[in-house]
C-alpha cells in the first residue's frame, strides 16, 4: 500500500490528536550562520523543507536574476516541530534573510511570536539586513551569537554596540549543535516576549 | 529514479503548480497560515470530483493532524498551491483547520507562558 507520506519519514509524522494550538517562532540570520543546524537540533521530526512560489513580477527580482521577464521564483523554507504539551506545538522556521523575499517574509512573520537572530561573530555585519527586516515587519527578536569552533570571542557588549541593539534586546550565546544551549536561547527570547506582552497590557 | 509516490512527475516545475490550481493563485479562504492545523473530516469524497493532488492531500490528512507547512512539505507542493487546494476541500466539507493562534480564546501572555513552560521541560 502506498503511503502518502515521504519514504524515510519517521512514524511520528503526525501531531498528537490532542494538539489544539500551534505557535511559530522564526530562526533568522545570514547565509550559513547555522539556521538549519539550529532547527535540526530542536526539531522532534526530521526537519522538513517546502517552497513558497512567488509569481508576481518584481523589478528588483529581475535585476537580481538577470533572467529577463522572469515572473516566478521559489524560496525554500526549512522548518522543524516541537510538541511542547498535550495541546501546544511550536514550529521553528528557518528564514532566509534577503530583502527580495518580501512575500515570503509577509507569510512567515504573520502570527509569529518572535524571532531568534543567529549571528556569526566573525561576520556580524552581514546581519544588519535581517535585523532591519524584522524591525520593518515589527517582529520582536532576541539575538544569539552562534559560537563556532575556534571563533574569537568578542565581548558581548561590544557586539551589542556594533549591532546597534536596544538595551532591552536579549543578547545571548548559543551552540546551535547543542540542544540544551539552543533551548536556553529560545527561552531567552520567550522571556523577552513575555516582558513586552506584560508592558503592552500595563 | 524513485518509487516514492510523493515524488514529482517529470513535468517542469514552475508551471505545473498553477495547472493544479486551475490557474488560481489565491485560496478562496483567508486566514490559512503556515501553521494552521489541518484535520480531515469524516465524510465520503466520492460525490466530489477531486484532482489527484487533492486526493493525495486528503489521504495524507486522514492519517492525523498536520500543519499547512507539513502538508506542503510531504506532498512536495508549494505552500501557495496547498492553500488553494485546502480552501477547496474546506468548501466541500472534507477538511477543517484549527486557526494557528486563537487569540480571542488564548491571551498572548498565557500562550507565551505555555511555550516557556514547554521549553523548560525539554
Amino acid at each position: 500500500m502506498d503511503s502518502p507520506v515521504s519514504s524515510g519519514a519517521t512514524t511520528d509524522v503526525y501531531l498528537a490528536d490532542s494538539v489544539k494550538v500551534a505557535a511559530k517562532i522564526l530562526v533568522v540570520g545570514h547565509f550559513a550562520v547555522g539556521k538549519t543546524t539550529f532547527v535540526g537540533t530542536m526539531s522532534e521530526i526530521r526537519p522538513l523543507s517546502t517552497e513558497e512560489t512567488m509569481t508576481q513580477a518584481g523589478a528588483h527580482v529581475d535585476d537580481l536574476t538577470g533572467a529577463g521577464r522572469k515572473t516566478t521564483t521559489t524560496v525554500a523554507l526549512d522548518f522543524g516541530r516541537l510538541t511542547l504539551s498535550d495541546r501546544l506545538v511550536l514550529y521553528l522556521f528557518g528564514t532566509p534573510g534577503q530583502q527580495r523575499f518580501a512575500q515570503v517574509w509577509k507569510d512567515m512573520t504573520l502570527g509569529a511570536l518572535g524571532a531568534l537572530v543567529l549571528i556569526d561573530p566573525q561576520r556580524f555585519d552581514q546581519s544588519f539586513d535581517v535585523i532591519g527586516l524584522l524591525e520593518e515587519y515589527d517582529v520582536p527578536y532576541a539575538v544569539a551569537i552562534n559560537r563556532f569552533d575556534g571563533a574569537v570571542e568578542h565581548p558581548l557588549e561590544k557586539l551589542r554596540t556594533a549591532l546597534d541593539l536596544l538595551p532591552e534586546t536579549p543578547l545571548v550565546t548559543c551552540d546551535a549543535r547543542d540542544r540544551a544551549s539552543s533551548t536556553e536561547a529560545l527561552m531567552a527570547l520567550v522571556r523577552y516576549l513575555q516582558l513586552r506582552a506584560s508592558k503592552e497590557l500595563a | 529514479m524513485t518509487n516514492d509516490p510523493t515524488a514529482k512527475s517529470d513535468a517542469p516545475d514552475l508551471v505545473r503548480p498553477y495547472v493544479i490550481t486551475r490557474g488560481r493563485g489565491h485560496p478562496t479562504r483567508e486566514g490559512l497560515d503556515l501553521v494552521s492545523l489541518v484535520i480531515a473530516l469524516p465524510g465520503d469524497e466520492s460525490p466530489h470530483i477531486l484532482d489527484p493532488e487533492s486526493t493525495r492531500l486528503l489521504a495524507l490528512c486522514r492519517g492525523g493532524i498536520l500543519s499547512v507547512a507539513e502538508v506542503a512539505a510531504h506532498l512536495k507542493l508549494p505552500i501557495g498551491v496547498v492553500k488553494v487546494l485546502l480552501s477547496d476541500l474546506m468548501d466541500t466539507g472534507l477538511v477543517a483547520t484549527r486557526r494557528p493562534i486563537p487569540t480571542a480564546e488564548l491571551p498572548k501572555t498565557q500562550l507565551l507562558q505555555e511555550v516557556l513552560d514547554g521549553l523548560a521541560r525539554l
